[in-house]
């Protein structure tokens, strides 16, 4: 059996992470890796797609109807579905109370303490948004994810989060062994994204993996609770799936130590591929009607 | 009666005098809302009905009373076992200062504990730098040998990541690199003090065995014919570890006490403070991997270091503080199998003293009924000795208690006529206590200083076994271990049970109507 390999996706909220990670993880599980995704976003919707199911219950739901998380199974949390990837949700508080992060240090610890890592390939862990805490840096820390792979798009706060994770990998990789895998570019059509995508990953001293193009029949595939691997699989847009997969598989290894820029350099590498225009400075702050009299 | 310098009032007597009566009076008219007298009456009496007692039961979202700590407090007990070693906490200073007091208040000596002084801004934007700063002052202000980290409620909120951090803080230069920092993450809402103990026990090991979070290598398995020895949380720690110390130089058994913090909490007063004393060794913490055997005495102090110790090809095994004869027994017995030392004829001459004193009291405690509180393994122990005893432990109850210890303790029930109709109560706390000693009263009940409450609410008379205790002076530097330590529970608990029957028998030409000299 080889090692268990352990990655996670990170990036801006919205972006398609979840969809992203659950297609690429369908295409492992095609050629036979076991997977175990574990969620980590209090939305608790990293696994619908593969389990057909609306949310699953998570962790901290069921540990608060149970008690405590030490009355908690295993069985009731992991759950199987698609080409048998095990699934689990951390989830957390109500939006507006608690504290997320903590509940995503619980929900591994649970996980590693009842032997949930055993007889896997491939960990996954789904982390939303930023690395805003400690917890959402939970993946990250030491024996965990070893590739950190960035959902991304070619607007602006894409790739502003997108930086602001690599300082949270940046922190963590020289204490412990986590490394950028790289940017997987979900299209959204904007100005010059491939471009743009391959600049801000050659800024971050890292590659751009794959460029996933966008086709509505991901969409047709998340009303119905599935992967495009599953709904189509012959269609293109698997194929392109699968070819992220195999790229991610043989990325084994060759992650990097991020170097990521500032705000300024970020705004200097817009206006560089004319997204933003350079800003004259006399005007900043300055209402139409005063503009006109000047 | 006012307070004057000339003849200065205890407070015990000040607060009987009548301006502070008039006083407390006063403000419980003006400031406390009092209720009818009656009702207050009426409510208590409801309180200690099996109807309220249901109720109580089927409490969900609160605890009253828990009966546990926390789990630095633990962490603390364990780290101070180590030579020269200072504990350091991570997280804000009024958490340290409860474990220091904690500590000195049982066992009346002082607890040196240190924190990295954790306030809002390090909630915000996490602990490093109060990690960086703090290792390098306690370094060089305490001149510690080593210095294991644990952490606290705020710092597992905001997710610190102790092993970064200390990292971290070498490469700024904090400490050197080779400095041993073990460390140890113990939410202080997770567990209890017996969860924490485990977990610096295992840092530590781990840090010793399996190369110092990576900055040495892994340490090879040569073994010999010692054994380690783990006596976990014990609030008699000083006399227990002692005695054990002398049971195995009797037998000849070359031993290792992993966390020997008996020293530290006894320290002599002649003119010198003594930050540290005693303690494992930390060649003898690394040199513990080669050991043949390693033995807890307290299996849920232990669940997570055993497994780490056994896969490190030791023989592992797990007692549950033993008292009494047939659990000393078991203890030496497996000792002697172990190390191939035969148990000489000095400790079977000290277990027939024993048993003979059992049998000298056994009219006064045979028959009796007592409720025992208190940590899982200890509850174990003590309601294993009073089945010896023919005495019945009615009531056991452990709020640190798993589903795994509550089976353990039904089946010990099981294995004696005597546990026909005891009860054992996982998870619950002392006001769950407080209804069982009013709708199933017994004669005694067993528990540290908090019993003192129920003892007052309940009239149960309190037999005070356990941590903390508060109240009575230095029954920490006598073990309960042994067939000695042995001794001194059932002294202990047949003390109380002649001042019971002396209370009871006191009015002249009353009730003395036996010759009250002799028991």
């Amino acid at each position: 059996m080889a090692a268990l390999r352990q990655i996670a996706f990170y990036g801006k909220g919205g972006i398609g992470k979840s969809t992203t990670s659950q297609n690429t993880l369908a295409a492992l599980a095609e050629i036979g890796h076991r997977i175990m995704i574990v969620g980590c976003d209090p939305k608790a919707d990293s696994t619908r797609l593969i389990l057909h199911s609306k949310a699953q219950d998570t962790i901290l739901s069921l540990a608060a109807a149970a008690g405590s998380v030490e009355d908690l199974e295993l069985e009731e949390v992991l759950k199987v579905g698609y080409r048998d990837i095990k699934c689990v949700e951390s989830g957390g508080p109500e939006p507006g109370v608690g504290c997320a992060g903590r509940g995503v240090i619980t929900s591994i610890n649970f996980l590693e303490e009842n032997g949930a890592y055993e007889d896997l390939d491939y960990v996954s862990y789904d982390v939303l948004g930023d690395v805003v805490c400690g917890g959402f840096a939970m993946p990250i820390r030491e024996n965990k994810a070893q590739e950190i792979y960035i959902v991304m798009s070619g607007e602006m706060m894409a790739m502003y989060a997108a930086n602001n994770i690599s300082k949270g990998i940046l922190k963590y990789a020289n204490s412990g062994g986590v490394r950028l895998g790289g940017l997987i570019c979900n299209e959204r059509q904007t100005d010059k994204e491939l471009e743009l995508a391959e600049a801000m990953a050659k800024k971050l001293g890292t590659q751009l993996i794959y460029f996933i193009p966008r086709d509505n029949i991901v969409q047709h595939a998340e009303l119905r609770r599935m992967t495009v691997l599953e709904y189509a699989p012959d269609s293109m847009q698997a194929q392109h799936y699968r070819t992220l997969a195999h790229k991610i598989h043989d990325n084994v290894g060759k992650g990097i130590i991020p170097t990521p820029i500032t705000m300024d350099e970020l705004e200097d590498m817009l206006m560089e591929h004319g997204i933003m225009e350079a800003v004259d400075e006399s005007v900043i702050g300055k209402s139409a009607a005063e503009l006109a009299i000047a | 009666m006012t307070q004057n310098a000339e003849h200065v009032l205890d407070h015990f007597d000040l607060f009987r005098g009548p301006e502070y009566q008039q006083m407390l009076a006063n403000k419980k008219k003006m400031f406390e809302n009092p209720h009818d007298p009656a009702e207050v009456e009426r409510v208590r009496e409801w309180t200690k009905t099996p109807e309220y007692r249901e109720k109580n039961f089927a409490r969900e979202a609160l605890t009253v009373n828990p009966a546990k700590a926390c789990q630095p407090l633990g962490a603390v007990f364990a780290a101070v076992g180590f030579e020269g070693t200072i504990p350091f906490v991570h997280g804000s200073q009024g958490c340290v200062a409860y474990y220091r007091s904690h500590f000195s208040r049982h066992f009346k000596e002082p607890s040196s504990c240190v924190s990295s002084s954790m306030t809002e801004d390090a909630a915000v934007f996490g602990g490093l730098n109060n990690m960086i700063d703090g290792l390098a002052n306690t370094y060089s202000m305490y001149k510690p040998k080593m210095i294991a980290v644990s952490t606290t409620c705020m710092a597992e909120v905001i997710g610190d990541d102790l092993n970064a951090f200390i990292k971290t803080a070498k490469e700024k230069g904090s400490v050197p690199a080779e400095y041993d920092v073990p460390f140890a993450h113990t939410p202080a809402f997770v567990g209890s003090h017996i969860t924490g103990y485990d977990n610096v026990m295992k840092g530590i090991v781990e840090h010793f065995w399996d190369g110092k979070a990576g900055t040495a290598p892994k340490l090879e398995r040569r073994p010999n014919g010692k054994i380690n020895f783990i006596g976990g949380f014990d609030g008699y720690t000083v006399g227990n570890l002692r005695e054990i110390k002398r049971l195995f130089g009797l037998m000849d058994v070359e031993y290792t006490i992993l966390g020997d913090n008996s020293d530290v909490w006894d320290t002599p007063t002649d003119g010198e403070f003594r930050m540290y004393d005693g303690g494992t060794t930390l060649e003898e913490a690394a040199d513990a991997v080669h050991a043949k055997a390693t033995i807890s005495m307290q299996e849920y102090c232990s669940e997570k270091t055993l497994p780490l110790i056994a896969a490190h090809g030791q023989e592992v095994l797990a007692f549950n503080h033993p008292v009494g004869v047939a659990a000393t027994d078991k203890f030496l017995m497996e000792v002697s199998r172990i190390t191939g030392k035969a148990i000489p004829e000095s400790i079977a001459r000290e277990r027939g003293r024993f048993v003979d004193a059992i049998a000298d009291s056994s009219a006064h405690i045979h028959g009796k009924k007592f409720a025992i509180y208190g940590d899982p393994d200890l509850c174990l122990g003590l309601a294993g000795f009073l089945l010896e005893l023919g005495a019945e432990p009615t009531h056991v109850l452990a709020t640190n208690g798993s589903k795994n210890w509550v089976n353990k303790v039904q089946a010990l029930f099981d294995s004696s006529p005597f546990g026909k109709d005891c009860h054992v109560y996982g998870g619950k706390d002392l006001w769950h206590m407080r209804s069982l000693l009013f709708t199933d009263p017994v004669d005694f009940l067993i528990g540290n200083t908090y019993g003192k409450y129920l003892e007052r609410d309940t009239g149960t008379p309190l037999i005070r076994i356990g941590f903390p205790i508060f109240d009575r002076h230095h029954h920490h530097r006598y073990p309960v271990w042994g067939y000695q330590g042995g001794m001194n529970v059932l002294v202990t608990i047949l003390d109380k049970i002649f001042d019971e029957i002396d209370k009871s028998t006191i009015g002249t030409a009353t009730t003395d109507f036996s010759f009250d000299i002799i028991r």
